[in-house]
């Protein structure tokens, strides 16, 4: 089974250490939220798995191949990132983007094949954006954009999805069409998937685990119950909080102890 | 340790995620293959119906080229000729011998060097247009004019005879100068192992500026190679013959090919750069490669008709408004619209004021303030 190790990584800019001796397990057909306070790491640490950013220590393994010494064409293939905030050039098609994650598969001469279309247009069925396929994507709304981008990484056929703050600037109903998505991905077709998100309670109800990130370690892993608890998100936040449990599914449900 | 996931589905959503699941994983690739649109990835009919408007323009561009000048060559009898001079039979024509001298040794040349200084200038600013995802980047930004130029004004100012070699040495000097200025400016530029756009810019700006002021120095300095600097910069037709066709056409077809072949990862880094890293492109490599394509054809270009501007600028950036932005078309179009542009630019810049010649940059910047006073027009409507 596809797995995704993190050991002991520890990343660092300028002198300054952002990740120290950060230890993680991501598997396939699981979905780990990557959950934090601001400043916690939680992209560098996506951009460090990438590639993006150089690693000052540690090792990044998949399926004990180590992520950093392949090209980027073959890393490219096996890891595909949904950045935070996304730039898309304006005047490209939606079909046109989705086809670029085509990329680290496509020989430098040659165009798109007939299973290249297939890929991407399945990619595209699976987001949901198929009716989008001749729009501008400066046309989409945010919640098309988000599905675009991420029709786009499924496009490279990865094995590890990366997903960096999928449901900023979303409403709330297109936060729950990405988190739903991202679930889908996970549970239903395999790929080992790893998102950081802003929402607590988002990540309790769609993510098998959480993997709680504060000034640059890893406090807690495991869970949602295990790990959103009150003494450790107290600590973590800097912020007294109460959990309790949902009153329909049972997980945990954050709430900041807040006018006082 | 994971426990079952607490979300249950509701019934509705349990049967759309299983016909979708279904759907998808159950289909054999093949069946899938056949019910995928493909023509949602095929490029767009605007960008077809654009390529023969290009060549049927550049076609009508050298026609009247050489059809048109002091003295008259009706077009058929321009038709005549060529097919004469192209087939293995020997014809007899009753044309006076003037025509086919003027058609072959004067008008030909000078329409083919303006038609490949017209695709290398405009294929090159589509280039920076596209490395830079600036709009209005033109092939000069990264210092490759202002090196030419001083390198064309110091030979200028040795005073060398015009004739035999001493023809090439301008256009030598030029060349050396746009090249290694941008050898220069790509070197300043560097941060580790990458070159970011921002400092490539900046240090073509800073070279630029500097060898600009050398340059108008070195001028004033030599009085009498002043007239001879100042209409070189200009831009426009030297004369030579056939000898600077072939000159520069290497350049501009290896120049094209190496682009063409990068055209897709250009695409790509429309996006930007930390994305077409996950993409699997690599990032750095393209960057010189492009940078080192476009400095090619462009010093080919500026050595023999100097320092011509808004080609680079106007044409490509008029064919990705009517042509979409794609890259793989963006370039060879520009490169036949660039071609007609600078053929019809330099008619004008020979006949309007006959018999004096006026520099064909002075034409090229004409339609250049008008176009931008277009856009403004459109910029304006569209977002104030």
């Amino acid at each position: 089974m596809t797995t995704l190790t993190l050991s002991n990584l520890s990343v660092g800019y300028y002198g300054r250490l952002v990740l120290r001796d950060v230890g993680l397990d991501v598997r396939a057909g699981e979905v780990v939220a990557l959950v934090g306070p601001n400043g916690a790491g939680k992209s560098t640490l996506v951009r460090a798995v990438s590639g993006v950013t150089p690693i000052s220590r540690g090792m990044i393994r998949l399926d004990g191949a180590d992520v950093l010494r392949l090209r980027t064409s073959e890393r490219a293939r096996l890891i595909a990132v949904v950045p935070q905030a996304t730039h898309l050039p304006e005047a490209f098609t939606v079909a046109e983007i989705v086809m670029m994650g085509r990329t680290p598969h496509l020989p430098l001469w040659g165009g798109e094949g007939r299973r290249d279309c297939a890929v991407a247009w399945d990619a595209m069925r699976r987001t949901s954006v198929e009716a989008l396929a001749e729009r501008r994507v400066d046309e989409l709304s945010g919640g098309e954009r988000q599905r675009a981008v991420i029709a786009r990484a499924l496009a490279q056929e990865p094995r590890v999805l990366l997903l960096d703050e999928p449901t900023a600037h979303l409403d709330l109903k297109h936060q729950v069409a990405v988190l739903e998505l991202v679930r889908s991905l996970a549970h239903a077709h395999g790929l080992a998937v790893l998102a950081t998100l802003h929402d607590l309670n988002h990540a309790a109800l769609y993510a098998d685990r959480v993997a709680l990130l504060a000034g640059g370690e890893l406090r807690a892993v495991g869970a949602p119950a295990d790990v959103l608890t009150a003494t450790h998100l107290s600590a973590a936040y800097d912020l007294s909080v109460s959990v309790i449990p949902h009153p329909t599914y049972g997980t945990p449900l954050v709430l900041p102890d807040g006018r006082g | 340790m994971s426990s079952p996931h607490p979300l249950t589905p509701s019934p509705v959503q349990e049967v759309r995620e299983r016909e979708r699941g279904d759907d998808l994983q159950q289909t054999p690739l093949d069946a899938r293959l056949a019910s995928v649109p493909e023509e949602v990835f095929r490029p767009r009919p605007m960008a077809r119906a654009l390529f023969g408007l290009c060549l049927a323009a550049l076609l009508f561009a050298v026609l009247l080229g050489v059809s048109v000048g002091a003295v008259s060559i009706p077009v058929t009898t321009v038709a005549h000729l060529l097919l004469a001079r192209l087939s293995p039979f020997p014809a007899t024509l009753n044309y006076p011998e003037m025509f086919s001298t003027i058609l072959f040794d004067i008008r030909l040349p000078r329409v083919a060097l303006m038609g490949l200084t017209g695709a290398a200038l405009s294929a090159a600013g589509a280039t920076y247009q596209g490395l830079f995802r600036n709009p209005l980047a033109d092939p000069y930004l990264v210092g490759v004019a202002s090196g030419a130029g001083l390198g064309a004004t110091i030979i200028i100012s040795m005073g060398l005879p015009v004739t035999g070699l001493g023809l090439m040495a301008v256009p030598v000097g030029a060349f050396l100068g746009g090249v290694l200025t941008v050898g220069l400016v790509v070197m300043m530029a560097q941060v580790g192992r990458t070159t970011p756009v921002t400092t490539l810019l900046l240090a073509g700006v800073a070279v630029g500026s500097f060898a600009t002021a050398i340059t108008t120095f070195w001028m004033l300095r030599s009085p009498d190679g002043m007239r001879r600097a100042f209409s070189w910069l200009l831009g426009g037709y030297a004369g030579g013959g056939w000898q600077p066709v072939w000159i520069v056409l290497p350049y501009l077809a290896v120049g094209l090919i190496v682009l063409q072949l990068n055209t897709r990862a250009l695409n790509v880094l429309q996006l930007d750069e930390e994305q077409a890293r996950q993409l699997g492109l690599n990032v750095n490599r393209l960057k010189l490669i492009l940078v080192g394509a476009a400095t090619l054809m462009t010093a080919a270009a500026v050595s023999f008709g100097g320092l011509i501007g808004f080609v680079g600028l106007v044409v490509p950036h008029a064919l990705r408004m009517l042509g979409g932005p794609d890259y793989r078309r963006l370039i060879p179009l520009s490169a036949l619209g660039g071609a007609a542009f600078l053929i019809l630019a330099d008619l004008i810049a020979r006949t309007m004021f006959a018999p004096q010649e006026l520099p064909v940059g002075v034409i090229t910047a004409l339609t250049g303030a008008p176009f931008f006073i277009l856009l403004l027009r459109r910029l304006k409507r569209s977002v104030f």
